[in-house]
């Protein structure tokens, strides 16, 4: 007996829909269906990097809005505005000043713009990787609820901290047209593969710690000790020929007798390759070639030739002094192993991003 | 044409922890190991659902439904696994997930439209679509902490909604708001229904899918254990809530139910039907029903038991139970047949029903009758009658005797009924045996009617050009 004539004999079928739902779906306003997409989704426990980089870019609108929430939110109620943004940095910037210019009296010449131009890109580098660190924790709501790219929200941060950094670029560009400095035209086109680098290595480094931050809550606070000490560790405050080089046992005399006051003979450490060691941090070829191809001289005025003559030499011989190669080369090193950073952390991060949605 | 949706052997694996380390600090002084049990939240599901299809996923709270749901979506990651699915996806899992209070509702429309996959142009081009579905002109600029939740409800609907999905998750948000802003959602899915939308539904509520389904899945413990007609599926998910109820050990596996033949794995009717009418089981009750009182002849006794102990009794329908069994006649056995159909453990509507009694009366007893109540599931009464009712002569009993309750047709659309059989003596005191719920039959309703009773119907409407 089949199951449908059995219905039939017990009951009359309705094929029309009951009574409260006929008035349902009237034509008038009915939509024709929008392009039958062809998008495929596939969610599996195995996770690649290229499918990830393409989901991202996929959902790049959604990054802008989240970047302009980010900004939106923090500045809605506040009547300065982005000037309260500025405030920070300004005052840390004065207080260098007058502390290594003022009451150690360092010597660097135009000290202010040294400054600004390693601190621009330091502060988009620690406040892209606090800010990524603490993304995906601090938005737990939306990651047990919605689908969407989780990267995203790290790379949100890059976002709003990048437009921080165009604002204090050009703060330091006013500055240096105001007082009169010509950028180094063989250094400056470097300034591409050192944004280059930068953007590569914050971006691994805030998609990893993102993630991390997830299952290690406290990556946050440690976090902020490890960049203290990074920030000292970068030629930002002091100069890296007028400061680093003297203390590396590099010169020889004729007897063979190291001619250094560095600590590292005193301590026998003279084995270690410390030039390497300090050159090896990523944020160090990018501010030099930032404090290289923006501070790196100051045009010589005409009226007061000489003077100033001097007194660029004496702003050169705080950097490197080595053709733009060299600054191209550390650059590349920086590319080269950000890369390799960026796709190890898309992975782990996809390894992680599996259980994100059970962990708030 | 490819379907909408596939899921393949998926298994979803969730660590308890006791106490889980969340910090660096914490694993340094634990160790790097939490102990955790282990918890399957689904296993090896297998699904497809063609595009156009509106497909239901029932279960009780914790079958996984709504994990399943998550993963397909993308929220969460199958352990094991792969989910293939083609079109936009919008999800009704929770409205105004994301939802700013800071920001006004027109910046929390293009947030959430982002979220849900839009791009910007699309949403400038729906952007009014959405604040007259939400009915929120007025406070589109209005900073959304200052929204009552209906409000947010609605603009997280009408968001969701205006993305123009090919593939709808739904996931019991029907809830929310108030009557008429539930209606305009129901409307509206029918709407996609009609422009041939593929809706997937987890709900509860057996009537909803019943109307609004093509297809149904039924979630039990993480697996599948049933799939296909709506009603077949509502049938299997009442089961499995009975058996959850009755907290029968759960199979370690179970087949799933394959409706397309008609036929049921023996182990899952096994283990969700306890003496239910397929003839092996019913066997087994009946041997223990001779030797020793079955489980609900001891729930009765037990409450004998609590009745006379408690001081004052509240007068309900079972106050009978004070009075004692007799005894002089017992029930030994109930079997509950469907005369026309032997192999499906359930009714259509409108089938006949009969219930055997076999008994045997130790003395001669001239008084007996024989009464039969029908319970729903709810513990109302649907029916009642007896030999006295209608008046059958019932004469001297001894020895063993069977007595039959031939239904002509249960008129009744879907549920789960059960049987209380009572042999008394015509002086109200005595009563001779009485098992309540002992039996039970089922009832499934293959057509969309909603409600109880099986009302024949049909509908001529005249003045038609």
């Amino acid at each position: 007996m089949s199951f449908q004539s059995e219905i039939d004999a017990s009951i009359p079928p309705l094929d029309e829909p009951v009574a409260g739902f006929a008035a349902v779906g009237d034509p008038a306003t009915d939509r024709p269906r929008s392009r039958p997409s062809q998008r495929v989704n596939v969610v599996t426990a195995n996770n690649r990097v290229w499918p990830r980089v393409a989901r991202m870019w996929r959902e790049r609108d959604l990054l802008a809005q989240m970047v302009g929430r980010e900004m939106k939110v923090r500045y809605k109620n506040s009547v300065l505005g982005f000037a309260w943004s500025m405030l920070n940095p300004t005052l840390q910037l004065v207080v260098y000043v007058l502390v290594f210019q003022g009451i150690m009296g360092n010597g660097i010449p135009d000290f202010a713009i040294f400054l600004l131009c390693g601190l621009v890109v330091w502060n988009f580098f620690t406040s892209a990787v606090a800010g990524a660190t603490g993304a995906i924790v601090g938005n737990g709501d939306l990651i047990k609820k919605v689908s969407f790219s989780r990267e995203i929200l790290a790379v949100a941060a890059i976002g709003s901290s990048s437009i921080f950094f165009l604002i204090q670029s050009g703060i330091l560009i006013a500055a240096l047209v105001l007082f009169g400095f010509s950028p180094q035209w063989h250094y400056l086109p470097l300034l591409v593969p050192a944004i280059i680098a930068l953007a590569l290595f914050t971006a691994a480094l805030a998609i990893f710690l993102s993630a991390a931050n997830v299952y290690l809550r406290d990556t946050q606070h440690l976090l902020e000790v490890v960049l203290m000490a990074w920030f000292w560790a970068t030629p930002i405050v002091y100069s890296y020929n007028g400061f680093v080089v003297p203390k590396l046992p590099v010169k020889v005399d004729k007897n063979g007798h190291l001619i250094s006051t560095s600590f590292l003979v005193k301590y026998h450490l003279t084995w270690l390759p410390m030039k390497e060691i300090y050159l090896a941090n990523p944020i160090t070829p990018i501010v030099l070639t930032f404090q290289r191809a923006l501070w790196g001289n100051k045009r010589a005025k005409a009226s007061s030739g000489s003077a100033s003559k001097i007194h660029a030499v004496a702003g050169a011989w705080q950097l490197p002094l080595f053709g733009p190669m060299w600054y191209f080369d550390l650059l590349l090193g920086v590319i080269g192993i950000s890369t390799i950073l960026l796709f190890a952390a898309i992975k782990v991060f996809g390894r992680l991003e599996g259980n994100f949605a059970e962990e708030f | 044409m490819a379907p909408a949706l596939e899921v393949t052997d998926v298994s979803k694996h969730f660590k308890l922890y006791q106490e889980k380390y969340t910090s660096l600090k914490e694993r340094v002084i634990h160790g790097m190991r939490a102990p955790y049990d282990e918890f399957w939240a689904l296993r090896d599901i297998n699904m497809e659902v063609s595009q156009g299809e509106t497909v239901g996923l029932l279960g009780h709270n914790g079958s996984g439904k709504s994990t399943l749901l998550k993963c397909v979506n993308g929220i969460l990651q199958p352990t094991k696994g792969k989910i293939v699915s083609r079109g936009q996806i919008a999800a009704l899992l929770e409205l105004g997930a994301g939802f700013h209070g800071e920001l006004s509702g027109r910046d929390n429309i293009y947030m959430n439209a982002a979220l849900l996959g839009l791009n910007r142009k699309d949403i400038d081009r729906r952007f009014e679509e959405i604040v007259a579905f939400a009915e929120l002109e007025q406070f589109i600029d209005t900073q959304v902490k200052f929204y009552s939740s209906g409000m947010a409800a609605r603009l997280g609907f009408a968001v969701a909604i205006n993305v123009d999905p090919e593939i709808l998750l739904v996931d019991e948000v029907l809830a929310v708001g108030d009557e008429s802003f539930q209606r305009k959602c129901l409307d509206k899915m029918k709407q996609f229904q009609k422009e041939g939308r593929t809706i997937i539904l987890v709900t509860h509520s057996p009537d909803t899918v019943r109307q609004f389904c093509s297809k149904a899945y039924v979630l039990n413990h993480g697996v599948v254990i049933a799939e296909g007609n709506p009603g077949e599926c509502v049938r299997a998910f009442r089961e499995s809530l009975h058996a959850a109820h009755e907290q029968l050990p759960e199979p370690e596996s179970s087949d799933p139910v394959d409706l397309e033949n008609g036929e049921i794995a023996s182990e899952v009717t096994g283990a969700l039907q306890p003496g239910t009418v397929s003839s092996g089981v019913a066997e087994a009750v009946g041997d223990t029903d001779s030797s020793q009182p079955t489980n609900s002849a001891q729930v009765v006794e037990v409450a004998e038991e609590v009745a006379s102990e408690l001081p004052d009794p509240p007068p309900d329908p079972s106050a009978k139970s004070k009075t004692s069994v007799n005894g002089d006649i017992k029930i030994k056995k109930v079997v509950v047949e469907y005369p026309q159909c032997e192999t499906r453990p359930y009714l259509l509507p409108g089938e006949p029903l009969s219930v055997r009694v076999e008994f045997t009366a130790r003395r001669a007893v001239s008084d007996a009758f024989f009464g039969i109540t029908m319970y729903s599931g709810d513990g109302e009464i649907i029916f009642g009658s007896g030999t006295d009712v209608l008046e059958v002569e019932v004469g001297t009993l001894e020895g063993d005797g069977e007595a039959v309750f031939a239904f002509e047709s249960i008129p009744l659309l879907d549920g789960w009924y059960s049987i209380t059989l009572e042999i008394r003596g015509t002086d109200t005191g005595t009563v001779y045996d009485w098992k309540e719920e002992v039996e039970h039959f089922e009832v499934m309703n293959p057509g969309k009617q909603v409600g109880s009773v099986a009302i024949p119907l049909t509908i001529k409407i005249e003045g038609v050009r």
